[in-house]
């Protein structure tokens, strides 16, 4: 299951995207130690598969939550290397900005 | 002093198979959806629709699944002790008291949609009380893919039920009056449930009519909606679950911008799309229980 976990705003479309069928193979997670900010947690989905989800509480923040890593490495962009991309081995982590 | 009509308010449905003897069924299954705006019940006897009940959610989260849960059960004599498994799903599902479980109304959705509209529904747009979500299914009513938008409730039942005070018109009556139109307006700028009703009266002292107002706002609803669907991409068949499913005003222009015809549910059908979530719990309830049993 890919999940998309975010919002869109006057400003632009701040989504996270998972991919549950990767992200459920991978035992390490290191995604959720590698976020500064927490902005992962591992839950078992509906299907009984533990993944990697954004807590609740981030979902409506992300914009703000990420763009610490994203400034960090020069203003961030799709295709730039982050800290949770970067410790996904799996392939599953995507953000839309 | 006339009473002061709340136009918002719409129906609350209760159904009930009064032919089904469920004291003859192996196993009764619930599925309770608390959602944000509205909550419903539904009870499956042995996986064949036995009863549903839809209410409006209350202050308390537990109060109204138990309402719910009450709803569908009392008019056949039916109590929670009778209940084999139940299933708590929606934005309260965690204070279902009696759920044996919980899952995500995203899961619940996309099988409520495959039992009410068929194995051929690959695309569901849930437009709920506070939040709106895109799912995409295979042929089982299982989720691939989903996008959802809770960000606020600007385009969403709650912001068509404050339209419906604004402009006193009852609830049920908004999307067919929304084409009682000479021409199609342009849609209102803003969906924002606060800002739209301040454009409404601006509107109608402007001197638009009610339906046009209604239309202009369907249009914008209808118009953030697409652009969510448009970045799932659609798949036939397209199935609409929630309140708003239920009204054309809406739905009719979603599938003008998007160009895909929604599934529509027979003539004859007692199902409701709002009810979709809490069918697709019961019918996990079943599966579940089932499994329970065998190992």
């Amino acid at each position: 299951m890919i999940a998309n976990y975010g919002y869109e705003d006057g400003s632009g479309f701040y989504y996270i995207t998972i991919d549950g069928d990767l992200c459920a193979k991978c035992v390490d997670h290191s995604c959720v130690a590698a976020c500064p900010q927490g902005v992962y947690a591992i839950e078992m989905d509906d299907y009984d598969d533990f993944v990697a989800v954004v807590r609740e509480v981030a979902r409506k923040r992300l914009r703000e939550l990420c763009s610490l890593c994203k400034g960090q490495n020069g203003g961030g962009g799709t295709e730039r290397a982050l800290p949770c991309t970067d410790a996904c081995l799996a392939g599953a982590l995507r953000h839309s900005w | 002093m006339a009473e002061e009509r709340e136009y918002w308010r719409w129906s609350e449905r209760s159904w009930q198979a009064c032919e089904t003897d469920w004291r003859s069924a192996a196993a009764i299954t619930a599925g309770i959806d608390v959602g944000s705006v509205s909550s419903q019940a539904v009870l499956l006897a042995d996986g064949k629709l036995l009863s549903f009940f839809s209410t409006r959610t209350g202050s308390s989260s537990p109060d109204s699944a138990v309402r719910a849960f009450n709803g569908a059960s009392e008019p056949l004599g039916l109590s929670l002790e009778d209940v084999s498994y139940s299933l708590g799903t929606g934005y309260g599902r965690v204070n279902v008291p009696f759920a044996d479980r919980t899952m995500t109304e995203i899961a619940c959705h996309a099988r409520g949609a495959n039992f009410m509209a068929g194995p051929a529904v690959r695309t569901i747009l849930d437009m709920g009380g506070q939040d709106c979500k895109v799912i995409r299914c295979d042929e089982r009513g299982k989720v691939l893919n989903f996008i959802m938008n809770d960000k606020c409730a600007a385009g969403t039942g709650r912001g068509m039920e404050v339209i419906a005070d604004v402009l006193s018109v009852p609830i049920e009556d908004i999307g067919r009056r929304s084409f009682e139109i000479d021409d199609e307006p342009p849609p209102v700028s803003n969906v924002c449930t606060v800002f739209a009703k301040s454009e409404a009266t601006s509107l109608l002292r402007a001197g638009w009519s009610v339906n046009r107002v209604l239309a202009a706002y369907c249009a914008a609803m209808a118009q953030r909606v697409a652009g969510l669907i448009e970045r799932m991409g659609v798949e036939r068949e397209f199935f609409i679950t929630g309140g708003i499913g239920k009204n054309i005003g809406v739905t009719r222009r979603i599938e003008r911008l998007i160009g895909v015809e929604a599934v529509g549910l027979p003539a004859d059908s007692i199902l409701d799309p709002q009810v979709a979530g809490a069918l697709g719990a019961a019918l996990f309830a079943h599966s579940l229980h089932r499994k329970a049993q065998r190992s």
